[in-house]
């Protein structure tokens, strides 16, 4: 399948690509801060901004963004200058790379990779590397403190994450972003089309659950706790630096609700076996039913954020060894006994 | 050998719960008050700033000396009141030049206007005075009297209530004098023809006690009239406020029927 933002010049195919990336990751986490922003204060029962742009306050996070750009940059003096001033570049690039395989709907992706979802997963393990470095270079207690958490808590539910998409894997038969989709197009469980969150409910409450914990959002904030800790690995971090381990963070969360929605939520189609219009009509009507799907996925997270008190490290490590672990090989044997006799 | 973690409980259905607690919040209207835009609802009697009378001042510099936080400023100068007629004495009075409080410093405790005897501090609900610079929070007299035409009226009085000291003295002094000259007309126009006069004046004097003593003799418990306070509260009175008055129109209600059945028996 032939992306609709390849054109006949290489070149500037890829232009458009690298642009329509470039402005996607640049504006969908405004949207879903934003989000976060008015849904955490209502749930508070708080109007949030109401004054940034006119309407509801919806620039606020525009002019956050250009106030972050005037703040002065300050590298501590004992801190190792070169990492430090890298460590936030670090953490942006998994997310804007695995944006680059992620079907946003029909024809409409950047990459169609064979091994697509290996591909994300592979590179989403990249985010613990900006976040270590960040850590060991601040010379703060803190920060190293914050980025030990971190490292063990990604590295902990890295597993039931890919443990998670595996069993997706398994059941579509392809390591294809796009195929998943088109094939749990096709699914059916017992004649009923479903997408696969329902046949799969173990795995993707796994996986959902194990992204809020790799994007060290609360319930699971541990590494950034900041009752405890200041800030975590961002404890020294200023202006734009800190502005981009912020984007990082919220762009995190687009990408993984991305990754969800194309694994269990049947990815640009409303539904399984509805079909959309062919052209360029249903490339539009399927981002938006993706972006829908994403918003709604990010919206839990922020639910979550509102409702559930930070756990203790060692409780979500544990949580992570002794329960998702052994229920996301069972969802993988399930799924494939299920696969195999159906 | 190092025993083995023992696994957390498994999430129960109060994280269910916390998250319709969460969600019905977010669907019920937020309670902030837009400020700037919209004005906030303020009971009348807030206490936003203190409010000079300056006509009462009388410089008897108990409220600045009664200030915790010493923020009353006050200066003045005697003045010599010539005497009004030959011979007499002249008088000096204060004269007040200044009067000013740094609202910086005020803790807006009160105690200067429970203080001063001269009805010259109030509470105003005005509240709006923020200021770029701390210095412009010291504001002078003239402000301070601009303020006093916000302080709401004093409350009346409750039906029955004793009247204040300073009207009911004024009253009694009004009463005795008017009783001087009806002694004094008396006196002049002679017994004759007196006698009705004289009957009358003997009964509402002493003898027998006037209706109105009577009905103030009565003691009624009271009662919270239900229909009064109903219509009071319809009317948009606090409930404190038609719960007294409902009282006050029961006290009113009972005093006068049973004013009206001894009455009916004389």
């Amino acid at each position: 399948m032939e992306s609709v933002l390849s054109l006949e010049n290489y070149w500037l195919g890829l232009g458009l690509k690298l642009g329509l990336l470039a402005g996607f990751f640049l504006t969908a986490p405004l949207v879903v801060g934003y989000i976060e922003h008015k849904a955490l204060a209502h749930m508070q029962s708080r109007l949030g901004p109401m004054e940034a742009g006119g309407f509801h306050g919806w620039a606020q996070l525009v002019a956050d963004g250009i106030k972050f750009i005037q703040k002065e940059d300050i590298i501590p003096r004992a801190a190792d200058r070169w990492v430090f001033a890298l460590a936030p570049g670090v953490a942006l690039v998994p997310a804007l790379v695995i944006l680059a395989v992620i079907p946003m709907g029909p024809r409409l992706f950047a990459e169609n990779l064979d091994a697509g979802i290996f591909f994300a997963l592979a590179v989403s393990s990249l985010s613990v590397i900006g976040i270590l470095m960040a850590a060991w270079s601040s010379a703060n207690k803190y920060s190293l403190m914050g980025g030990l958490r971190a490292a063990a808590q990604l590295i902990a539910y890295e597993l039931p994450l890919v443990l998670g998409a595996a069993a997706v894997v398994i059941q579509a038969g392809s390591m294809s972003l796009i195929d998943i989709v088109e094939t749990q197009h096709a699914f059916t469980a017992f004649g009923v089309p479903v997408p696969y969150a329902v046949p799969q409910f173990i795995g993707f409450s796994l996986f959902y659950v194990a992204a809020l914990a790799e994007l060290s959002r609360p319930p699971f904030d541990m590494p950034i706790a900041d009752s405890e800790i200041i800030f975590g690995h961002m404890t020294e971090y200023t202006g734009l630096r800190y502005a981009f381990f912020m984007l990082a963070e919220y762009a995190g969360m687009v990408v993984l609700s991305a990754l969800a929605t194309v694994l269990f939520l049947g990815g640009w189609y409303i539904w399984p076996g509805v079909g959309l219009p062919d052209g360029m009509l249903g490339t539009l009507i399927g981002f938006g039913v993706t972006m829908g799907k994403i918003i709604a996925l990010t919206f839990v997270m922020i639910w979550f954020r509102a409702t559930f008190p930070r756990l203790r490290e060692d409780q979500l490590l544990r949580m992570s060894w002794l329960i998702l672990i052994p229920l996301a090989l069972l969802n993988i044997v399930l799924v494939a006994v299920f696969k195999v006799m159906v | 050998m190092p025993s083995m973690p023992s696994a957390p409980s498994l999430p129960k259905i109060g994280l269910l719960k916390g998250l319709s607690v969460t969600l019905k919040t977010m669907l019920k209207p937020a309670t902030t008050v837009q400020y700037p835009h919209v004005k906030p609802d303020l009971p009348p009697r807030t206490r936003g700033v203190i409010a000079l009378m300056d006509e009462n001042c009388t410089v008897c510099m108990l409220c600045a000396k009664e200030c915790p936080d010493w923020c009353i400023y006050i200066d003045s100068h005697k003045e010599t009141i010539p005497a009004s007629e030959p011979g007499g004495r002249s008088r000096t009075k204060n004269q007040l030049d200044r009067f000013a409080i740094d609202f910086a410093l005020c803790m807006y405790c009160g105690i200067c206007v429970e203080v001063c005897p001269f009805d010259a501090l109030f509470w105003s609900p005005e509240f709006e005075y923020s200021t770029y610079s701390i210095k412009e929070l010291t504001h002078e007299q003239e402000r301070l009297r601009v303020w006093m035409d916000t302080v709401p009226p004093p409350p009346e009085l409750e039906e029955g209530a004793e009247l204040p000291s300073e009207i009911s003295a004024g009253l009694d002094a009004a009463r005795k004098a008017a009783e001087k000259e009806f002694e004094a007309i008396r006196a002049a126009s002679g017994q004759a023809g007196g006698g009705a006069a004289a009957a009358a004046t003997g009964a509402a004097a002493g003898g027998t006690l006037t209706r109105r003593q009577r009905y103030d003799a009565i003691h009624v418990d009271a009662q919270v009239d239900q229909a009064t306070f109903d219509r009071l509260i319809g009317e948009g009175k606090s409930e404190r406020m038609a719960r007294a008055m409902a009282k006050a129109a029961y006290v009113r209600a009972e005093k006068t029927r049973i004013l009206a059945a001894e009455g009916g028996g004389e």
